[in-house]
C-alpha cells in the first residue's frame, strides 16, 4: 500500500498516522505538504489527520479544505482511492464537501479528550471489514468541534445507506444520532472523530484501531 | 469599498456557544433574555468595483458554511 498523509499547518497527528501506517504496512507512507499540487505517483491511500489546522481559524478545517492538495485529494477520491479523515481530517471532508454534514462546537462545550466506546455499524466497507457489526471498539477522542450535524433527510439518508460507519455508545459531544465516523456515497471516503491509530498498540491503552488499518491493507494492497 | 458579512446559524442548528452566554447573561442577573445565537461579522476592504455577485461567491465558497450557516452582505459605499 503507498499511502500519503497530507500534512497542514497546525496538523498535530499526521506523525501518529503515519507510525500507525508503516506499522500495519511496512511502509513509510509519503508525507505531502498542503501547498503542493499533486499526490506522489501510484498512491493508493490517503490520510487526512487530526490536528488543528490554520488553528480552526473561521470553521474547523475550512482553510484546509481549500489548500491547492485538495484538488488532488478530491480527483483521486473520485478514482475511487480510500480517503481518511480522522478528527480534524474529518472536518476537512466536510468543509471540502466530500462528506455531508458539518462538526460543530461539542454541545457542553468542553474539549472532550478520553478513550469512548463505539459500536462499528457496517462492518463492508474497506475501512470497516476488520470489524464485526455490531461489535464495540475503543478508540481515544480527543476534540472541541465533534459534534456532527446533517439535516433529517441527510442523515436518513447515511442510515438507511449503510454509511453510519462508527456510532458512540455514549454521549460524547452532542453529535446527531451519536453519528462518529461516516462513508461517502461510494464508500471509499470515511471520516471520523475518534482516533484509530491512537490505539495501535498495548502501550497506547487498547489496540482496537488496528483492524481498520490491516483491513484496509487487505483490500487496498 | 467596505463590505461587512453577517454570518448566522441557520434557524433550528443547535447553537452551544449561545446557550453558554445565555446562561451567562443570566448568571449576572440580566432578566428578560429569552434567546442567543452568536454569528461572526466579518469586515472586508476591497477594490472599487467589487460586485455583489464576487461578494456572495467569497460567502458561498469560503466564509460561511451554507450546510449550517446563512450569510448576509451589508455594502459600506462611503467607508
Amino acid at each position: 500500500m503507498k499511502s500519503a498523509v497530507i500534512v497542514f499547518p497546525g496538523s498535530n497527528c499526521d506523525r501518529d498516522i503515519a507510525v500507525a501506517l508503516e506499522q500495519v504496512t511496512g511502509r513509510k507512507p509519503a508525507m505531502v505538504w498542503h501547498r503542493d499540487s499533486a499526490l506522489p505517483d501510484g498512491t493508493d491511500f490517503i490520510a487526512l489527520p487530526g490536528g488543528f489546522s490554520y488553528g480552526d481559524y473561521l470553521r474547523s478545517g475550512a482553510m484546509a479544505a481549500r489548500s491547492p492538495i485538495m484538488a488532488a485529494v478530491r480527483d483521486a477520491a473520485a478514482r475511487g482511492v480510500p480517503v481518511i479523515g480522522i478528527c480534524n481530517g474529518f472536518q476537512v471532508l466536510t468543509e471540502a464537501g466530500l462528506l455531508p454534514g458539518a462538526l460543530m462546537r461539542n454541545a457542553g462545550l468542553s474539549f472532550v479528550c478520553r478513550p469512548v466506546p463505539l459500536k462499528v455499524e457496517n462492518s463492508q466497507s474497506l475501512f470497516t471489514c476488520g470489524y464485526e457489526a455490531g461489535e464495540t471498539v475503543h478508540f481515544p477522542v480527543a476534540h472541541h468541534d465533534g459534534n456532527y450535524q446533517a439535516d433529517e433527510a441527510t442523515l436518513d439518508r447515511l442510515e438507511d445507506e449503510g454509511r453510519v460507519a462508527f456510532r458512540y455508545l455514549d454521549a460524547v459531544n452532542g453529535s446527531a444520532r451519536q453519528i462518529a465516523g461516516i462513508l461517502n456515497d461510494t464508500g471509499n471516503v470515511l471520516g471520523l472523530m475518534p482516533h484509530p491509530e491512537r490505539a495501535i498498540e498495548p502501550a497506547h491503552g487498547g489496540t482496537d484501531g488496528r483492524r481498520l488499518f490491516e483491513g484496509l491493507l487487505e483490500t487496498v494492497a | 469599498m467596505k463590505a461587512r458579512v453577517f454570518v448566522t446559524l441557520k434557524p433550528g442548528v443547535l447553537d452551544p456557544q449561545g446557550k453558554a452566554i445565555h446562561h451567562a447573561l443570566e448568571g449576572l442577573g440580566f432578566a428578560g433574555v429569552n434567546d442567543v445565537r452568536a454569528g461572526k461579522l466579518i469586515e472586508l476592504d476591497l477594490a472599487d468595483g467589487t460586485s455583489d455577485g464576487d461578494i456572495e461567491e467569497m460567502c458561498r465558497k469560503l466564509l460561511a458554511n451554507t450546510v449550517i450557516e446563512n450569510f448576509r452582505i451589508e455594502r459600506l459605499e462611503d467607508a
